[in-house]
């Protein structure tokens, strides 16, 4: 259960997995996410799925090694098996034909829209997409959207590839050369949805986002995930993770994304320290 | 025959100064020598009203007279016989309100400690070489699957195993127990004791799927087309929240999610387990039940200087169990009463720096015939907190509701049953425990599950 078919770095620290687990393949709907554990003592979160390929019977998820949790999850081979995945979990994203919709992704945010901009697209929208990221080498999928959209915007922070600047700034320039668009869909970093949303607001263009809150079960059951939408509290889990982002509270969401900055360095670093640790004895035994 | 003492036989249990620095469980339970002497002190009533207090009806002047006798074995049968989870309702069963609220010895003095019996039989049995498997029925062919792994859960499973009918149970987290594994700490519970439990089950031959979330994966429809019948355990898992303002700053918990953190994932042994925990060192605990009190303890277990229960009736009222206030109280978690927070402070980062609480009075009885907490105008005040526990209920898991169409529901979220037998408005699905009653308890839960194993067995042998 849960075989890593396929494994693929697609930028430093950015890998892709496509993980066998037929039952979620056969229900997973764009949108939704799974809860990984990676081992006995490990912690509970969220991927969203970036793929299905039913011939497989797999789900592809990729993420950045940013923790502890997703660092292990990335030392996995082909062949390794994923202590848990469960899902599909969260609610689908909305797939209606609105007429032209723009797909904003930032950084790994990409994944998780290309599902997203593959069923609006079959609906028959017009999609339009614009992804970014730091830079060049942390760019994903691009080859996949293109193929996916009718029209890719590109954008980097320091401009080594596309044009420089925030994928804002792309939709900012669609909007000022009045191009009709009838929905956003932006996900990324919480600062880029932010920003998106700002941009969009006062056109009054719907705009949705996916909220990557801390999750604990994913289910509904313990509240970690709460944000707050138009000063309601919901659960990221099980309302979301897509919501209208003209009305979170996206400084909120920021705040609570650093509750445990200090304990996933304390963790991260100890468990560098104990690879390499490891690393360094059995290069050691091969040298004696 | 000397006459017995009118107190209970004390349980040695860790002092509270050593045990608020560990998470090993409190009470060391009786020794043989000590429950027998325990057990002698039962009257042996002719009409036995402790038996009226029982949801489950186990015999109870029989197994402490068996234990009287030192015939340990036979009295776990007897026990065994309407109880699957001894080990567990010892420990956490209110018997104050049950069975030994009926003691006779409880007129005069202290009631027979049958917990702490029941609690020393299981424990018993569990040290001896072998656990004995009751006899299984022949394989009927059925098919039942049961949805959730909580006692409700786990009760229908084997008795239904027991019948011969082929279960399986689908469980959404990646451990068997449901609110015995996530919730209640190892403290009051080991989780050894639940691990046994659940094996028990398991050698009954059940099955058991994790990591599984009906509803998400499989419908309870889809499920249909491969099962006979469904019985729906999946408890009362939806935390309430106060919506006060400034309840979602950094360092508010859902108790449901303290208690998961900490005893399901086992943050209290980070950096060697993954998942974090905020460990503040004044944390208020929102509430006045075993909830709130099994939050306040973890609390001060996670290195609090202050660990406050908060709580907006009297003492009387708290619905906790008496034996987790006297723990809590000797351990030093102090108590607030009359007492309600109104609103959240935080620093310039967003982390809880303050409570803001209302006092209280009583008024009249409410429904619940308690008194009526009233705030009392202008009687506002701030307290300096930096971890923030809330703890004021559960209701039902919505999961299986929304995604299963046909199911009753009553006006507390709750999935409608009928009490004599666990069905619900749909053909062929039952459920029992929290998710039909609302939060509730571990024996309460695992009584409804034997009426719906019992009325499951009836619908599958004329089928
Ligand atoms: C902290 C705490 C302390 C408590 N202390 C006491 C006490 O001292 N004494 C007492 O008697 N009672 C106590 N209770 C109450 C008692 O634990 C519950 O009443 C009892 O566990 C209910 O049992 P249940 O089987 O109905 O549900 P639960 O124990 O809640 O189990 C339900 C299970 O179903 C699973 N589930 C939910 N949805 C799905 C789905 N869609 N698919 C698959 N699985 C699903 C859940 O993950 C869970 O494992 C306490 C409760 C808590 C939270
Ligand atoms: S992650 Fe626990 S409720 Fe959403």
């Amino acid at each position: 259960m849960n075989k890593i078919l396929r494994k693929v770095t697609l930028a430093p620290e950015i890998k892709l997995f496509e993980v066998e687990t037929p039952p979620i393949a056969e229900k997973v709907q764009p949108g939704q996410f799974v809860v990984i554990r990676t081992h006995e003592k490990g912690e509970r979160f969220p991927l969203t799925v970036a793929n299905v390929n039913p011939k497989n019977h797999s789900i592809t998820l990729i993420f950045q090694e940013v923790g502890k949790s997703s660092a292990h999850l990335g030392t996995f081979k082909e062949g390794d098996e994923i202590l848990d995945v469960v899902g599909p979990l969260g609610k689908q994203s909305e797939i209606e034909l609105f007429g032209t919709v723009v797909c904003v992704g930032g950084g790994i945010g990409v994944a998780p829209i290309y599902p997203i901009l593959k069923a609006l697209k079959s609906k028959g929208n017009k999609v339009i997409s614009i992804i970014g990221a730091k830079s060049k080498n942390l760019l994903i999928l691009e080859e996949e959207i293109k193929v996916a959209s009718d029209k890719l915007y590109i954008t980097t922070d320091d401009g080594s590839y596309g044009k420089k600047g925030f994928v804002s700034n792309e939709l900012t320039r669609l909007i000022e050369e009045r191009i009709e668009i009838n929905r956003v869909v932006a996900i990324g970093p919480p600062i880029m949805m932010k920003v998106v949303a700002d941009v969009t607001r006062p056109y009054k263009i719907k705009t949705i986002v996916s909220l990557n809150s801390i999750m604990v079960d994913g289910t509904g059951m313990c509240g970690a995930c709460r944000v707050e939408i138009g000063g309601e509290t919901k659960f990221a889990c099980v309302d979301g993770p897509e919501f209208d982002g003209h009305l979170v509270n996206f400084d909120l969401l920021m705040n609570r994304l650093s509750i445990y900055l200090k304990e996933e360095k304390e963790s991260l670093d100890k468990f560098r320290s104990d690879l390499n640790k490891c690393c360094r004895s059995t290069t050691d035994n091969q040298q004696s | 025959m000397p006459k017995s003492s009118p107190q209970k036989t004390p349980m040695r249990e860790q002092s509270p100064k050593e045990r608020i620095h560990n998470f090993n469980e409190v009470p060391f339970g009786y020794s043989p020598e000590e429950a027998i002497l325990e057990a002698k002190r039962c009257l042996q009533c002719k009409k036995p009203k402790c038996m009226e207090g029982c949801p489950v009806e186990i015999d109870i002047p029989k197994f402490i007279e068996q234990i009287a006798d030192g015939n340990f074995r036979e009295a776990v049968r007897t026990m065994k016989d309407k109880n699957s989870l001894p080990a567990i309702c010892g420990r956490v069963c209110p018997q104050e309100e049950q069975c030994e609220k009926y003691c006779l010895l409880g007129k005069m003095g202290e009631p027979v400690a049958i917990g702490r019996l029941e609690r020393f039989i299981a424990d018993w049995e569990a040290e001896q070489d072998e656990i004995e498997i009751p006899e299984i029925a022949p394989p009927t062919g059925k098919k039942v699957a049961v949805v959730g792994s909580g006692p409700a859960g786990l009760t229908v499973a084997g008795d239904l195993t027991k019948l011969g009918h082929k279960v399986v149970i689908f469980e959404a987290l990646h451990k068997p127990g449901g609110v015995l594994i996530y919730g209640i700490p190892e403290f009051r519970l080991p989780k050894a004791i639940v691990e046994r439990e659940v094996e028990y089950i398991k050698k009954l031959s059940a099955e058991l799927v994790l990591s599984y979330v009906v509803g998400k994966l499989k419908t309870v429809d889809e499920l249909l087309e491969e099962f006979d019948a469904i019985f729906v355990g999946t408890g009362a898992g939806l935390p309430w929240f106060m919506f006060l303002p400034g309840e979602n700053y950094n360092g508010i918990y859902s108790a449901n999610e303290y208690l998961t953190r900490s005893n399901l994932m086992k943050a209290y042994l980070f950096p060697e387990y993954d998942t974090p925990i905020v460990k503040g060192k004044r944390v208020a605990v929102i509430g006045g039940g075993n909830v709130a009190m099994d939050s306040a303890r973890t609390a001060l277990r996670l290195g609090a200087k202050h660990s406050m229960i908060i709580y907006r009736r009297s003492k009387v009222e708290m619905p906790a169990r008496n034996e987790e206030i006297e723990h809590a109280e000797a351990e030093g978690v102090e108590f607030h009463f009359l007492t309600n927070p109104v609103a959240y402070h935080a620093d310039k980062n967003g982390w809880v720096r303050e409570m803001e609480c209302i006092r209280m009075e009583l008024g009249e009885p409410d429904k619940s015939g308690r008194r009526r907490p009233i705030p009392i105008e202008g009687s506002n005040f701030k307290s300096p907190v930096d971890v923030v526990v809330v703890a004021i209920g559960n209701s039902p898991n919505p999961l299986i509701y929304s995604t299963t169409p046909g199911l009753e529901q009553g006006k507390h979220g709750n999935i409608v049953t009928d009490e004599a037998t666990g069905k619900t408005s749909k053909d062929r699905v039952w459920a029992g425990g929290d998710i039909a009653t609302g939060a509730a308890t571990v024996i309460l839960a695992m009584g409804a599950g034997r009426i719906a194993a019992r009325s499951i067995h009836e619908y599958l042998q004329i089928t």
